[in-house]
């Protein structure tokens, strides 16, 4: 009951931070998509250039959070640039991997009749591939997008703002109510997320006639 | 007319020839059958006349016109190809995928549905019924001729036809091999058709090129082969299902 009276007294900041965590989520997860869609593309046209791009995004998941915040923070100073900047480094990974995934499955046969009926690569690439490679894609946008939400809430730890507020708050007060609701309302946010992407990947998994 | 002018493949630097030697001459309205067993360099012959691979050494004229002269891409769009793993787009609905090359052409929206409705219902498949299914939805038969309907979409002069009722059972291959008898007699168009079932090729060529280890043995018609077979092994390949049939009756 206290819980509730907590959350209807935060109701307007609650708000506040829900939108900037949604605002720092998505910048982050678009531009990560924006980036690692053509990344991914090029390691799969390109293959030589796999290893260096695999490794090196493998190596940036390695970095623990804190850390690569307060790296990012030398640079970029403090507030949203930095956070969003380790947001799109962590949210690289999976799509890039998909994405090559996803490219590299596609049925050889199909491949050769595109070519046979005369598509130029860019043509093939994008009524052909992409297309076919999409549900794929997506579900890597979606793992990248459930890890941002995460993450998202370390980067009020550098004045990011977000629902890490209430956590790191809570915290150093010793409020458990702020810690719960930064953690519940995160945890929504990721769940909702990561719902309403898998709803995209299956309507077009059924568009396509996939399984 | 398309002609190969001792053409070779090798896909390893020359230790070895996957097609070595070929020459072929394939005249106007013509159906010429490329038979032989896997692995004998049939489908790679076929393949290098629209550049899906590039031959070695030789050269290849369609039309006159050396095919390393033209653009790859127009040359493609210029030859109808019928693959042995269909590979129809699962994404495009069965209309779609047979207006596919008009698409890439430039034709307007109307102009492709007309003219995929048209080939369909030339294929035996009713647009109304299956125009706007999707391949998965469709038989293994009825994939096939939707890919052959799609290879005749441009109207191309000339049709490549890799093993295309291959993977289908006896009694599909029957009707679509009759089928095509049929068409061709409809639409005059040069066909070069690879195969290693003897039966089909005897039903469907003018003339026949034996292919063994990357080479011709005998180009004839099929009259030609069965009464003079070239070389051993063209002897051989005909004669098999002779002796398996003659062995067949004295069981029974």
């Amino acid at each position: 009951m206290e819980f509730l009276e907590y959350i209807a007294a935060q109701r307007t900041a609650l708000l506040t931070k829900t939108t900037q965590h949604l605002v720092l989520t998505g910048v982050s997860a678009a531009s990560a998509m924006l980036i690692g869609v053509p990344l991914g593309i090029l390691i799969t046209r390109w293959k030589a250039s796999r290893g260096f791009v695999l490794g090196l995004a493998g190596v940036v998941q390695t970095v623990p959070s804190v850390a690569m915040l307060a790296l990012l923070m030398l640079p970029l100073g403090l507030g949203a640039k930095p956070a969003v900047a380790a947001l799109v480094l962590y949210a690289l990974l999976p799509i890039v991997v998909n994405t090559h995934t996803g490219l590299n499955g596609i049925d050889r046969d199909i491949l050769e009749a595109a070519d046979g009926l005369g598509f130029t690569r860019a043509q093939r690439l994008w009524m052909v591939e992409l297309p076919l490679a999409s549900p794929v894609i997506i579900a890597g946008i979606r793992t990248s997008t459930v890890i941002t939400v995460g993450i998202a809430t370390l980067s009020a730890l550098i004045g990011a703002g977000g629902l890490g507020d209430y956590i790191f708050r809570g915290l150093s007060t010793g409020n458990n109510q702020s810690i719960i609701l930064g953690v519940l309302a995160a945890s929504a946010m990721a769940l909702l997320l990561g719902g309403a992407i898998g709803g995209i990947e299956k309507g077009i998994k059924r568009r396509l006639h996939q399984p | 007319m398309i002609v190969l002018d001792n053409i070779s493949k090798t896909f390893d630097d020359g230790a070895s020839w996957a097609v070595n030697g070929v020459s072929l001459t394939v005249a106007e309205d013509e159906t010429l059958v490329l038979l032989g067993s896997s692995g004998c360099g049939k489908t790679t012959t076929l393949k290098m006349i629209n550049r899906l691979v590039e031959p070695s050494d030789g050269s290849i004229t369609v039309d006159g016109r050396g095919i390393l002269e033209q653009n790859v891409i127009d040359l493609r769009r210029s030859i109808g190809y019928v693959f042995q793993g269909i590979g129809l787009l699962p994404h495009l609905t069965v209309r779609d995928n047979v207006a596919i090359s008009l698409r890439l052409l430039g034709k307007p929206a109307r102009e492709r549905r007309e003219r995929a409705d048209a080939l369909l219902e030339m294929m035996d498949l009713a647009p109304g019924e299956y125009g706007g299914q999707f391949p998965a939805q469709l038989s293994g038969g009825q994939q096939q001729r939707v890919g052959v309907a799609r290879a005749l979409a441009a109207d191309p002069t000339y049709l490549l036809m890799d093993e295309p009722f291959g993977a289908l059972d006896a009694l599909t291959r029957d009707m679509l091999q009759q089928e095509l008898l049929k068409l061709k007699r409809r639409i005059r168009k040069t066909i070069i058709f690879v195969t290693h079932d003897i039966f089909e090729a005897l039903t469907l060529a003018d003339r026949i090129a034996v292919m063994h280890a990357g080479r011709i043995e005998q180009v004839g018609s099929p009259d030609d082969i069965l009464r003079e077979p070239a070389t051993e092994f063209v002897r051989d390949l005909f004669g098999k299902p002779a002796r398996q049939l003659k062995l067949m009756q004295t069981d029974a």
